[in-house]
């Protein structure tokens, strides 16, 4: 661990300000960068403690919505009964995600900005161009079982670790975030971004920006909602594949279909694709496999992970099962 | 009094563990502590070009980096213990021989301070052409003159080919293992402290008595000036039976910078440079009559170890004798890779080779359309054929019979994939257990105190199995005292000489002279008391006098006692003390080396001549019998026909290792075992890169084992039968043998839900939706 400066921001404001001196990270819970600072893949020179902000309340909005703190407790948010009433998916997600220690210091801001959990990313004793822009890639030739097989590029396949973040793009989330220039809102589908040629931009948040809420808008629908993690063990463990799924079902017909993978891909990934093969169409299983495979019709499988493009389609189409399945 | 040797009794320090009152390696309170912290090489072959270590030693707090530049000169190990790396002693030469070596230390006045110091040291490599994939290397191959401890490697029977072309049902097939790594709790630390030429260090080791050897010749320090402690250990699983480099690093820093050093190697560096279990790859033939007699078997093992050592691990030493066959041909071939050298890592050999061994089993079972239970019943080992000897004692069969009813074999489908619960593939499987039984020389010092309490010493170590407390009761029935009577002091090298804790021999090795130190003292309490005029007792023969419950009285006069605190206070004695060493092998080579003359050890030999349960314990000829134990397991699991993800439902493990000492310790042993199995079976893998051979998974996010939630109910039973030649307790070691076989099961009961032989382990989802 490099040597940093610790400080206490007061208020939003304050912390902004600190935001701005080079290399400046802030610390929530701590349960990722803490450890990347161990193993000097962050070097930050200025770490801004959040924890005294008033963020961390879950607030029902009046238009049926719900106003996440970006401090609030993963633990927290999980459990709270308006999330597992109306977006089960979401608490769902969150309880797949880690270990119960690890969910109650870990905040919602703070898994948004979590970094993927490529082995090579882990090693600075290896290639990376997220860690090292331009150094190159050590997963793309070597031991890439965990790593992406959507969204990936020739300069990065690390796959996106979150499995909240997997849910929120099903639900539509938005991001808010405050600024030296007040506030600004950021849709959850542009808030991470894909590798392409720079991997080691892996958001849309600006040095000096801090994420305050995350919203997330009424759908009376959420109810009707799964999530699904499948790995190498019971628990405590990164998805192999993961699926969020939402159906709204109207008279016999799919009216509003709403998909996300997890553990397959370099972001948080919306499907599109099979969004629109469900989308008026009768929940059956044959349709669930024709979205699956739309879903993953554009995956890229290296050496040790090809077998997640067949694994995320079968997750999908189980997802979709039993959430077609609920009365 | 009731013997406490097989009740339940509670962990004697598992108040002090819980409450954080145990000291480990790195915990001990040293006064002008400096913290190393090691620097390792990124590359995987080659030399050091250039070490600037400038930047460092100009960062606050940092009192030196010692590199092969500037470390002391360090000797070849000869004599006691095992240096895991005997042909790369740490910071020697330039040379660079696998990722991750030890390349440098940073010291400092803060651990911080050593963390940063070891960044900013910059290291230039020379590389060379590296070594670094088994199958692409296999040309180098060579057949080792032996394995682990001597064991044969390669095993001949009768006609192999003749057994096999000729039998009508036949196996054929290669099963692999990955590299694993043992991931105690507690890493691998070391303190070490100069007094002028007396070196003290506090390591977490499984010998302490290993370690002194290895620090007297290594470093050339003379023994009386060597002390090493090991008071508690937060596991080993064989990482810590030899000694690694950082138990020599932080002496050899002490003494270049003069103040008492501290290191502790990071979880990463655990991956590199403290041992793992080799890969193996297992070409296993079976041939078998229609009634499914075995009329051959071949295990033929392909490994790999380092350029460093030589290590090999038997893996087929059980084939050799496991099942009764007349032609048998166990061989091994090695190859030499630029990894870290594997090591002992539980049952090392049994525990891949009992996997590989058994799925073969599971197969032709099959192919005969015959229970698995069966077949091993249909070739049942009376005997040891290979070592030509009855067994101490073998119960196997019973194991068989009540692990079935315990899983609930009759459930069982012979069909695979033929049973359905709730949209799962129900599966069962079973393996045959077994591990030999060690017994080593080993003494012990007892110490009868005149205010009634009781001590031992013995320089063996408690490496969190369990030791203290199952030596408590042995002391504490020896001396007829309640066990809150008795303190059992352990992981001190000034203690007489105890077993190392490897190879499941502790508890058969130190428990014999425990009990024979503490009669002896009660032999001398006795004939203090007979010869005194003033006691009840006076004039009465030694035979005559029993103990009980802190009393010596005569055995048909329960009126006629008195206590041991009457004895040693009339006499005016503060304590008695007894030592006894007894000088038992169960190995097959090799005689016991008898002490230096006029050595410590010498003195305790001397009083065991007249130690009357020493001399009967001797008596016995081990050499006339094979000691193994033996277990079955069994398997029940769940699996996802469309996910491939695997749901153990129930394991049970019935085992047969003499004598059960404590119940709770054992069974906690053998299901530590079974867990261990499941994450060999499901989970555990190293991955190396493909392109420059450095690990890849190198910490418990990227290695996966067990989680609580994939542990299911775990059966343990016992037959608890005692072993009648082992010793006179009867006791078999129990630290290995549930970790053999259990892979098997749980792989056989995956093929039985699903129809599916997967042969590389792990079984993970991307192999059984394949």
């Amino acid at each position: 661990m490099e040597p940093f400066k610790f400080l206490k921001a007061q208020n939003n404001e304050a912390a902004i300000a600190a935001a701005r001196s080079h290399g400046a990270k802030y610390i929530a819970g701590g349960t990722n960068l803490v450890d990347l600072m161990k193993l000097n893949i962050e070097t930050p020179e200025h770490v801004i403690d959040i924890n005294k902000l008033p963020l961390d309340k879950i607030e029902e909005l009046p238009n049926g919505g719900v106003r996440i703190g970006a401090l609030v407790k993963n633990s927290n948010l999980a459990y709270h009964p308006a999330i597992v009433k109306k977006y089960r998916v979401l608490s769902e997600a969150l309880l797949a995600g880690a270990s119960p220690q690890l969910r109650n210091m870990a905040s919602v801001g703070g898994n948004l900005m979590q970094r993927t959990r490529c082995p090579y990313f882990y090693n600075t004793d290896f290639d990376c161009n997220k860690r090292n822009p331009g150094s190159g890639c050590a997963a793309i030739q070597g031991f890439n079982r965990s790593n992406a097989v959507l969204g990936t590029s020739d300069k990065c396949i690390a796959t996106h670790p979150s499995d909240m973040c997997v849910a929120l793009a099903a639900l539509d989330a938005t991001i808010r975030v405050q600024g030296p220039g007040g506030m600004r809102t950021i849709p959850f589908a542009d808030f991470h971004l894909l590798p392409g040629q720079t991997p080691h931009l892996e958001h849309a948040l600006r040095v000096d920006e801090l994420i305050t809420y995350v919203d997330i808008p009424a759908m009376p629908y959420a109810s009707r909602s799964y999530y699904l993690k499948v790995r190498d063990r019971q628990s405590y463990e990164f998805a192999l594949a993961s699926a969020a799924v939402i159906l709204n079902i109207v008279n016999g017909r799919i009216q509003n279909a709403h998909i996300a993978l997890g553990g397959v891909a370099t972001k948080p990934w919306r499907s599109g694709l099979a969004e629109k093969v469900l989308t008026g169409a009768v929940p059956s299983e044959q349709n669930y496999r024709t979205a699956a495979e739309a879903a993953m019709s554009q995956a890229k499988g290296y050496k040790d992970n090809a077998f997640k493009i067949e694994l995320a389609k079968r997750t999908l189409v189980r997802a979709l099962t039993i959430t077609g399945g609920m009365s | 009094m009731n013997p406490t040797l097989g009740q339940p009794v509670d962990r004697v320090d598992g108040k002090l563990k819980v409450t954080g009152g145990a000291k480990y390696a790195a915990e001990f309170p040293v006064k002008n502590l400096a913290y190393g912290v090691s620097i390792v090489s990124t590359i995987t072959k080659g030399r050091i070009k250039n070490i600037d270590m400038r930047a460092a030693e100009k960062m606050p707090g940092v009192i030196g980096i010692m590199t092969y530049q500037n470390a002391m000169q360090l000797h070849f190990p000869s004599g006691g213990g095992k240096f895991a790396e005997n042909d790369l002693l740490p910071l020697q030469s330039d040379r660079v021989l696998y990722g991750g070596q030890h390349v440098a230390i940073a010291v400092a006045e803060t651990f911080e301070q050593a963390e940063h110091a070891a960044n900013l040291v910059k290291i230039e490599y020379e590389k060379q052409p590296e070594a670094i994939n088994l199958e692409k290397n296999i040309g180098t191959a060579y057949k080792p003159a032996s394995g682990l401890g001597g064991q044969e490697t390669q095993v001949k029977r009768g006609d192999f080919d003749a057994g096999f072309n000729s039998a009508p049902v036949k196996t054929d097939e290669t099963y692999t293992t990955p590299v694993y790594h043992h991931n105690a709790m507690e890493p691998h630390a070391t303190i070490a402290e100069w007094d002028g030429d007396k070196l003290t260090v506090y390591d977490s080791t499984q010998s302490v008595m290993g370690v002194k050897s290895l620090l007297t010749s290594i470093l050339g320090v003379p023994p009386e000036k060597v002390q090493v402690y090991a008071l508690y250990i937060g596991g080993g699983f064989g990482s810590k039976g030899f000694t690694w480099a950082n138990t020599l690093l932080a002496p050899m820093a002490a003494k270049q910078f003069n103040r008492p050093v501290k290191l502790v190697l990071a979880r990463q560096q655990m991956f590199s440079t403290a041992g793992r279990r080799t890969q193996t790859v297992q070409k296993i033939s079976l041939g078998a009559g229609q009634d499914g007699k075995l009329s051959a078997i071949k295990h033929a093992s392909t490994i790999e170890t380092s350029f460093v050592d030589e290590f090999v691990e038997p893996v087929g030493v059980a084939t050799s004798m496991i099942y009764s066959c007349p032609n048998v041909d166990v061989s091994h071939e090695i190859v030499r890779l630029n990894r870290g050298t594997p090591c002992p890592t539980r049952a090392p050999g049994e525990a891949p080779g009992t996997y590989g061994l058994e799925a073969a089993m599971d197969e032709l079972a099959y192919k005969l359309k015959m229970d698995p239970i069966q077949l091993r019943l249909v070739n049942y080992a009376e005997t040891d054929e290979h070592k030509k000897k009855p067994f101490s004692e073998k119960s196997l069969k019973e194991c068989y019979e009540r692990g079935a009813e315990a899983i609930g074999w009759t459930n069982r489908k012979a069909e695979p994939g033929t049973l359905k619960e709730n949209g799962y593939l129900v599966g069962y499987g079973m393996a045959t257990a077994t591990y030999p039984a060690n017994r080593s020389a080993s003494s012990a010092k007892a110490t009868l105190f005149a205010d009634g309490h009781a001590e031992i010493e013995c320089g063996t170590q408690d490496i969190g199995t369990g030791t203290y407390t199952v030596m408590t009761q042995v002391a504490a029935d020896a001396f007829a005292l309640p066990v809150d009577m008795v303190k059992v002091k352990l992981g001190d090298s000034s203690y007489p000489r105890g077993a190392q804790s490897g190879g499941s021999q502790v508890s058969a090795s130190v428990g014999p002279p425990i009990r024979a130190a503490a009669l002896g003292a009660i032999s001398k309490l006795i004939n203090l008391a007979i010869t005194d005029k003033a006691s009840p007792l006076y004039d009465r023969k030694e035979v005559e006098i029993i103990t009980e419950n802190g009393t010596v009285r005569l055995k048909n006069d329960s009126t006629k006692f008195e206590t041991y605190i009457q004895v040693l206070n009339r006499k005016g004695i503060d304590k008695l003390e007894a030592r006894a060493k007894t000088n038992v092998s169960t190995r097959q080579t090799g005689e016991p080396t008898p002490a230096m003359p006029g050595s410590p050890e010498a003195k305790v030999e001397e009083e065991s001549q007249t130690n009357a349960a020493v001399q009967e314990d001797e008596k016995t000829n081990r050499k006339d019998y094979a000691f193994h134990s033996f277990g079955a397991q069994f398997a029940k699991v769940l699996v996802d026909p469309e996910l491939g993800t695997v749901k153990i439902e129930k394991l049970a493990a019935v085992m047969d290792i003499g004598k059960v000492m404590n119940l709770k310790t054992a069974t906690n042993q053998i299901m530590g075992g079974m867990i261990f199995g499941i994450g060999m079976a499901l989970m555990e893998n190293t991955q190396y890169d493909p392109n420059n051979g450095r690990v890849v998974t190198r910490d418990l996010a990227q290695y996966l084992v067990p989680v609580h939630a994939d542990i299911p109910e775990l059966e343990v039973q016992f037959i608890d039968k005692p072993d009648p030649y082992i010793s006179p307790i009867g006791a078999r070691g129990i630290g290995e043998i549930g970790i053999t076989g259990i892979t098997a099961a749980i792989a056989n009961a995956i093929y039985n839900a699903t129809g599916k032989r997967v042969r590389d382990l792990p079984i993970t989802p991307d192999k059984l939706i394949a």
